[in-house]
């Protein structure tokens, strides 16, 4: 039997889905797959491409694994874009003269971004956001402005304005409807979300028509308004939505909507049986899909379709919509804007937090028919969930927008009440049922697995804490105890571990390893016990048996930086500094010329110090009487203060001296995570103690301490643990707390993560740490008294010892620096070239 | 499966003795005008491109060794991605991979051959 021809026009997104599922159907066998690529390059991620900004290459984005098409004998005219469908003699041709005799067609063009018919809008310095190309001429023209603004507040306009505000634009919005994601969200939400864009810097203006873009010497200069106002500009973004690409099947007439897009049916066929179209360029029901996730849903009907007809079908798809746009949570899912007759809504709109959320229910309240968030949309997950289930509401829905009220129980609908047809992951259509099943049948016990074998979560993410919490689910019903092992050379716990070497007086990683693991270790479990035996024993970290466990900031006693250059942070405990001190930190930098910045911790870094330079810096450093700030190890941080009662008019103790103290106290302790403090001296908490892993606030009858705290990734308070301490209970109490942390926390567990998992919480850890409830308090203390003897600044031991300082050649054979490092000047010191620049003639070889 | 043909060696150039490398860490060298990582794990040595591709800085020398299920590797100190020591071959991106260099132990001298 000859095979048949299978023409695919467009290798976007979609198009390229649309080969992969017939490849992985064997599909191959019976057709001739031919594709007509018209970008330069196959088939990439678009709705990943402002990581092109983030320094992804084109290579990175890329969807297509290299020689995937050559392996199953696809033919891929790259570069080249079919120009004309031949219907009665079923001939495809294209605009580099290629021409194919096809028995299918699935037209898979995407769509092109609107340009309103502006006067001047084809001036230089104006863009389109779509492709590759767009972005680097946008990345060239951003280099030599100042300001751009992004005309459009949409989904994507918003994201592009992120791009520009990144590349260091003033950037502006400029949005013809009165509020900004005007398909997505209400009016309402629509404010909500553009204070909250506006608080970070970018300038939004609403109800704005724009009538003319006037050039000067032939590029952007202003934008005419209707109003009669004006804005200044270096350059524009079109982000005013977009139009399927329907040009083709216009020409070859086959039916296409009023506004445009190739009407296709259930099976994604056009008006000719033998035609089928896919992804942004369909319109099915009058609806065109600006989403992926319905686009790759066409694509696998449409396989199967050509494959065993009367298969699958499309019948619309969700286009709810999750998103982080600069920094702030939007969802918009269901009946949004409750059209829904009969149906109500409750909303909650809280502007002290900056957040908005709304739910449609139906008439009785009794189901979930939509919603909006923004500002937090932790709950979409769930809540979408809940809408597509059907799933009935607690008596009172309003419940579900709040969070759980301390000591109360919060309203969850967990995952068990799911049914199994629930779709858990939207971008590969992933239902409960064959989550469950894989982790079931295939024995997965890590999230993975479970991703590689189904694919959830593998598109945007989003859906991966609704996979973890059904792999937990999964374990627990199956009476698995989830692994708790650190990785595959030890099977245990970073606790058991901890209590092994304790218990064995275990002295090295290889005493450890003959004795209870397997292998030679690797980057997980090195670093994990080095930092045990480092707050077991206080040995120095770079003796030859722990040299090798340590991370590259261990190792090297500084945090190496994306170039492979360290940077250097010297201690201030308290934040306090001399000016003589001052003076000699600005000399080091100086003649080292690194690049000097004010940290966030009260402390100074001193950046791009080559490996080699490290010795010599701290040599000058350690004579002046500093010591290692320990700002790359896991261990304490800083010990933030503020004035205190000495200088300030409301200090009601000497805040300064006791982080002075506590920071001299514990430097140099290890942990499992990183560990922060801070004091104030007033209720007025200039220091933010709130926010680290312990914290002490002044009273006017001693301190209060609070614990587990964190600012970072996902910022927790600190919560109260003792008020009115006396400086020798309060101590004793940072001892115990931090001892018992030491022991039993998981690698790389901050303080408050670890509270969060035990059991009992604070009342458990006030149980332990006040009331010695476990009976450990005088061990924990006396642990602690080993460490705060044992401690020695690490940077003067190294430069003591001349074999340790062989270390930081950077070549083993001969003498001199990495030659590949480079700088560039900006605003007056030096920084990395960031990769565009390396070829540039700013960037310098460093001396 | 990659095939690595291993180019005959022209000639050996002495790095350094082998006792210069703490066990289970690694140094880098220049060859013939290229950074080589060279890593020692117990008494056995191997030799990598020091650059690393993922973070484009030249740092493989620096990261932790140790094994995946058997496999001699480095982990990148910059995005910890793993690579297979005797292959160069990344263990967490099929798609990448980093020179392998001939290397030698001789009367308690590291070689490392040009090819
Ligand atoms: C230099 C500094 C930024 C600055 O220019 O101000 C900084 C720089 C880095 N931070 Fe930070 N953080 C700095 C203050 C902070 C703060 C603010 C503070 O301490 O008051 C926070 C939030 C508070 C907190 O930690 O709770 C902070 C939260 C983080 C996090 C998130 C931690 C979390 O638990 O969520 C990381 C990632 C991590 O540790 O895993 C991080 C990691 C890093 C690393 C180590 C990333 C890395 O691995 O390269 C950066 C090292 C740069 C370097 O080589 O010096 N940095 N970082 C600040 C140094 C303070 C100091 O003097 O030591
Ligand atoms: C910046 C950005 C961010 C986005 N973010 C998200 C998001 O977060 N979530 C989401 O779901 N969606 C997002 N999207 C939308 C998503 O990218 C699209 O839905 C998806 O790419 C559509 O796939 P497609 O294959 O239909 O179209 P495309 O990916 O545009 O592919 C069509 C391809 O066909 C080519 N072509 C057209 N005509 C011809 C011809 N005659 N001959 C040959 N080739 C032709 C085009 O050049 C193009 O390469 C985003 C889009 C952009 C631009
Ligand atoms: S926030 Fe901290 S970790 Fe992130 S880039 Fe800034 S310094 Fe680095
Ligand atoms: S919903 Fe996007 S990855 Fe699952």
């Amino acid at each position: 039997m000859t095979k048949k021809n299978l023409v695919v026009i467009g290798n976007g997104m979609v198009g390229h889905k649309f080969l992969q599922c017939m490849i992985d159907k064997g599909a191959t066998a019976d057709w001739n797959l031919i594709t007509f690529c018209e970008e330069p390059r196959v088939a990439y991620d678009r709705v990943n491409l402002s990581g092109f900004f983030l320094g992804k290459t084109a290579d990175d984005l890329s969807l297509v694994e290299p020689d995937l098409y050559k392996n199953n004998n696809i033919q891929i005219h790259i570069g080249d874009r079919a120009s004309t469908i031949d219907r009665t003699s079923k001939i495809i041709t294209s605009a580099n003269g290629v021409s194919v005799n096809y028995d299918k067609v699935v037209l898979a063009t995407g769509s092109y971004p609107f340009v309103p018919p502006i006067k001047g809008k084809d001036t230089d310095g104006t863009f389109v956001y779509r492709t590759i190309e767009d972005l680097e001429a946008m990345s060239a023209h951003a280099k030599k402005s100042k300001i751009g603004v992004v005309i459009g507040g949409g989904l994507l306009g918003l994201e592009c304005a992120n791009a520009l505000k990144n590349m260091g634009l003033e950037t502006h919005v400029v949005e013809f409807a009165p509020r900004l994601m005007p398909v997505q969200i209400d009016d309402v939400g629509g404010h909500v979300l553009k204070d909250q864009i506006e608080a970070l810097g970018v300038k939004v203006h609403v109800n704005k028509s724009t009538t003319e873009i006037v050039n000067e010497n032939g590029t952007v200069h202003k934008m005419v308004f209707a109003d009669g106002s004006e804005l200044q500009t270096d350059m524009i973004v079109f982000s005013a939505g977009i139009r399927p690409r329907d040009d083709i099947a216009r020409d070859c007439g086959l039916v296409v909507g009023d506004r445009g897009g190739i009407v296709v049916n259930e099976a994604c066929q056009t008006s000719d049986p033998d035609i089928h179209a896919i992804g942004e360029c369909a319109l099915y029901e009058n609806r065109i899909y600006g989403l992926v996730a319905p686009g790759y849903t066409m694509a696998t009907v449409a396989a199967d379709h050509l494959c065993e007809p009367e298969s699958n079908q499309f019948t619309g798809a969700d286009m709810s919509t999750k998103l982080k746009l600069l920094g702030v949570d939007v969802a918009s899912f269901g009946d949004a804007f409750a059209k829904t007759p009969g149906s109500k809504e409750i909303a909650i709109k809280d502007s002290v937090n900056g957040t908005y959320k709304k739910l449609v229910v139906n008439e009785s309240g009794s189901l979930l028919l939509g919603g909006i968030l923004i500002g937090d949309a932790s709950a979409y997950g769930n809540l979408l969930q809940l809408v597509q289930n059907a799933i009935v509401l607690p008596p009172h829905p309003e419940d579900l927008l709040m969070p759980p009220r301390e000591g109360g129980l919060s309203f969850s609908m967990g995952v068990e009440s799911l049914p199994d047809t629930a779709q858990i992951c939207s971008c590969n259509n992933v239902t409960k049922a064959q989550i469950c099943n894989a982790i079931q049948d295939q024995g997965l016990t890590d999230i993975s697995a479970v991703k590689k074998c189904t694919n959830a979560g593998t598109g945007c993410g989003g859906c991966v804490p609704l996979v973890t919490d059904l792999l937990k689910a999964e374990l627990k019903a199956a009476g698995i105890e989830v692994k708790k092992d650190i990785c595959e050379h030890f099977a245990f716990s970073r606790q058991e571990l901890y209590s092994l070497i304790r218990t064995h007086q275990i002295k090295t990683f290889d005493e450890l390893l003959d004795r209870h693991g397997s292998g030679s270790g690797c980057e997980i479990c090195k670093p994990a016990i080095g930092s045990i035996l480092a707050s077991a024993w206080n040995d120095y970290v770079l003796t030859p048996t722990h040299a090798g466990l340590q991370d590259t900031n261990d190792a090297f006693l500084a945090n190496i930086q994306k170039d492979g250059t360290y940077s250097v942070i010297p201690r201030i405990p308290g934040g306090e500094i001399t000016p003589n001190m001052l003076i000699v930190i600005g000399e080091v930098a100086r003649d080292f010329n690194l690049y000097t910045k004010i940290t966030g911790g009260q402390r100074i870094d001193l950046l791009g110090a080559r490996v080699d330079q490290l010795p010599l810096i701290w040599a000058r450093l350690v004579n002046a009487g500093f010591e290692s700030g320990h700002a790359y190890g896991k261990a304490l941080r800083t010990v933030k203060s503020c004035v205190g009662s000495t200088w300030c008019r409301f200090g009601v103790q000497d805040s300064t001296s006791l982080a002075i103290e506590i920071e001299l106290r514990y430097r140099g302790l290890r942990a499992p995570h990183k560990f922060k403090s801070a004091v104030s001296g007033c209720t007025r908490e200039c220091a933010e103690a709130q926010s680290k892993d312990f914290g002490i606030i002044a009273t006017e009858k001693g301190w209060n301490l609070y614990v587990c705290g964190n600012g970072g990734i996902r910022p927790q308070h600190a919560q109260l643990i003792a008020e009115d301490l006396n400086k020798e209970t309060l101590i004793q109490y940072i001892d115990r707390f931090l001892m018992f942390y030491i022991r039993t926390a998981n690698r790389l567990e901050r303080t408050a993560t670890w509270m969060n998992k035990m059991e009992g919480g604070l009342d458990y850890l006030k149980q332990v740490i006040i009331h010695d409830s476990l009976g450990i308090c005088a061990e924990l203390e006396a642990e602690m008294a080993y460490q705060v003897q044992t401690y020695a600044c690490e940077w003067k031991t190294t430069i003591a010892d001349p074999e340790k300082l062989q270390r930081f050649n950077h070549f083993v054979n001969v003498d001199g620096p990495d030659p590949s490092l480079m700088r560039v000047e900006e605003r007056g010191q030096v920084r990395p070239p960031f990769d565009h620049e390396r070829s540039e003639e700013r960037s310098v070889v460093m001396p | 499966m990659t095939q690595t043909t291993i180019p005959a060696v022209s000639q050996w150039q002495t790095i350094c003795p082998l006792t210069r490398i703490i066990p289970n860490t690694g140094v880098c060298a220049l060859v013939n005008n290229e950074q080589v990582a060279i890593f020692r794990i117990g008494n056995e040595v191997f030799a990598i491109a020091n650059y690393d591709p993922f973070s484009k800085a030249y740092v493989l020398s620096r990261g932790i060794v140790g094994d995946r299920q058997g496999i001699p590797k480095v982990a990148s100190p910059i995005y910890k991605q793993n690579f297979n020591l005797i292959t160069g071959e990344c263990l967490d991106d099929e798609s990448v991979s980093v020179p392998v260099f001939p290397v030698r132990v001789i009367d308690g001298q590291i070689q490392v051959g040009i090819t």
